[in-house]
């Protein structure tokens, strides 16, 4: 029978805290820059012009259909060689991510913006809106709301790819578990935690987003 | 006497090789309310459609207040710039068969959209604009609802309080009963034909011909991939002298009772 002992690693939990915070910070960034990247992917795409749309469609497949590690590896190792940056973690972290998920985003939004009905297009097309106006005015808003529960599960998917970060040494939640983990020489409770962390911040996410949801749902839209 | 303020000359339409309509000549004065009327399949609502581009015609011009819309290309074709388009369609109003309401924004909200939007008027001076246009067709207590709320002959009635807080210059009312319960469509006859005593220049296209007759000045007969017979609502629908008009009223006089 296996002696559970979470002495050790409750008292180092300093350092998975500060490893949650970086995946949170990773997250964020990605999160935001991708759902930045996903809109300008999207209606690139969905544009008439196919100098817009072609070289979109390109990077949305390559990206959607690459393993995120390889992804990953390829801006840390490969990017400082061909561009002679410097690359950090962090920085290669963000950008894969950012551009890996806004490739994910770019197809809900775009069957987000699709989904809109023809009559709504038209609706605001003959009071005399620009496309931009009437995108912003009339599509997105009904776009996003119909998209929000896929927007969500992407997110919870990004959060938790980002323990690939581990692999170049950024010090997030898993890295940190794993330094922890040999120090202690307790990895089934270590990782028992980390999973636990996850578990937790997932799940109240999740009971925010289904609220925010509720609340959507009555402010009328959802009946024509 | 001044010019028509629209005016379609030989417009032509036709969707993957398939005409629908050719040489469309049609003079829009105003204070005229002209009556389209035809088969199903005739092209009616695709020619209104062509009178603010949301069909794009294949050739012909437009040209609202003696100022022809678009620029020709070197095909012949004319090519419309979005800048021109937003211009026209803010003196051409519109309302369609499926009302099309915003369904995020309250009725006030769709009202005065437009006017805060593409017009940049402040948005209580917009919200005024849009509950006095909600009171002209009946509906100011609702300015607060969501159109999901709303009937049928409601939301239709919000939409024609949309268009007209844009102050257009012309109303096109796409089948603007069809889509309607008998009981709901009286209502919005009402409304078109409060408009209509006002002197508001329109094209309706409609299966309501007992409406047509009593409120239009000119009516459009559409057959052939043209239009087939035109004159005041006494000469085509009581004395039509072409066959096909003639058959299209006796269709619809069929269960007259």
């Amino acid at each position: 029978m296996y002696n559970w002992d979470f002495l050790p690693v409750l008292s180092e939990s300093g350092l998975l805290l500060a490893g949650f915070r970086n995946t949170l910070i990773l997250t964020a960034t990605a999160l935001t820059g991708g759902l930045a990247v996903g809109l300008l992917l999207a209606l690139a795409r969905l544009s008439h012009r196919r100098l817009l749309s072609l070289p979109a469609g390109i990077v949305i497949e390559v990206f959607r259909t690459t393993p995120p590690l390889v992804q990953l590896f390829w801006f840390y190792f490969g990017l400082p060689i061909i561009l002679s940056v410097e690359m950090t973690p962090f920085l290669a972290a963000a950008l894969t991510f950012t551009i890996q998920s806004g490739a994910f985003f770019a197809e809900i939004f775009r069957a987000g913006i699709v989904s809109i009905e023809k009559g709504q297009w038209e609706a605001a097309r003959v009071i005399g809106m620009t496309h931009s106006q009437l995108m912003r005015r009339i599509i997105l808003p009904q776009a996003v709301k119909r998209m929000f529960p896929s927007m969500m599960e992407r997110s919870i998917e990004l959060m938790k790819t980002t323990t690939l970060v581990a692999t170049v040494s950024y010090a997030d939640l898993l890295y940190e578990a794993n330094e922890l983990a040999q120090k202690t020489f307790r990895p089934l409770e270590v990782y028992t935690v980390v999973a636990l962390i996850y578990f937790i911040s997932i799940t109240f996410i999740s009971f925010l987003a289904a609220r925010l949801e509720g609340r959507f749902a009555r402010s009328g839209e959802m009946t024509r | 006497m001044s010019s028509p303020i629209l005016q379609l000359n030989g417009l032509a339409k036709s969707f993957g090789g398939i005409e629908v309509f050719r040489n469309i000549d049609l003079e829009v004065n105003a204070g005229d309310r002209i009556a389209i009327l035809g088969a199903s399949g005739s092209g009616k609502s695709t020619l209104l459609r062509c009178v603010n581009v949301l069909e794009t015609p294949n050739s012909g011009e437009i040209a609202v207040d003696g100022k022809t819309v678009g620029s020709k290309q070197r095909s012949g074709a004319l090519k419309y710039t979005e800048r021109e388009l937003c211009t026209l369609r803010q003196k051409v109003g519109m309302v369609f068969q499926q009302f099309n309401l915003f369904p995020h924004m309250t009725v006030a909200n769709n009202v005065a959209e437009g006017l805060k939007v593409v017009k940049g008027i402040a948005s209580d001076k917009a919200r005024g604009r849009a509950v006095s246009e909600l009171q002209r067709v009946g509906l100011a207590e609702k300015a607060d609802e969501f159109p999901s709320r709303l009937s049928g002959g409601q939301k239709q009635r919000v939409a024609i309080a949309r268009a007209l807080a844009m102050d257009p210059e012309i109303l096109l009312f796409d089948e603007p009963t069809s889509a309607l319960d008998p009981a709901l469509v009286g209502e919005v006859l009402s409304v078109i034909e409060q408009l209509a005593n006002e002197g508001r220049t329109m094209l309706l296209v409609t299966h309501e011909i007992g409406f047509a007759y009593h409120m239009a000045t000119r009516i459009v007969f559409l057959a052939e991939g043209g239009i087939y017979e035109t004159g005041t609502p006494d000469d085509v629908l009581k004395n039509p002298k072409r066959p096909l008009t003639q058959q299209f009223l006796a269709d619809h006089q069929r269960f007259h009772f």
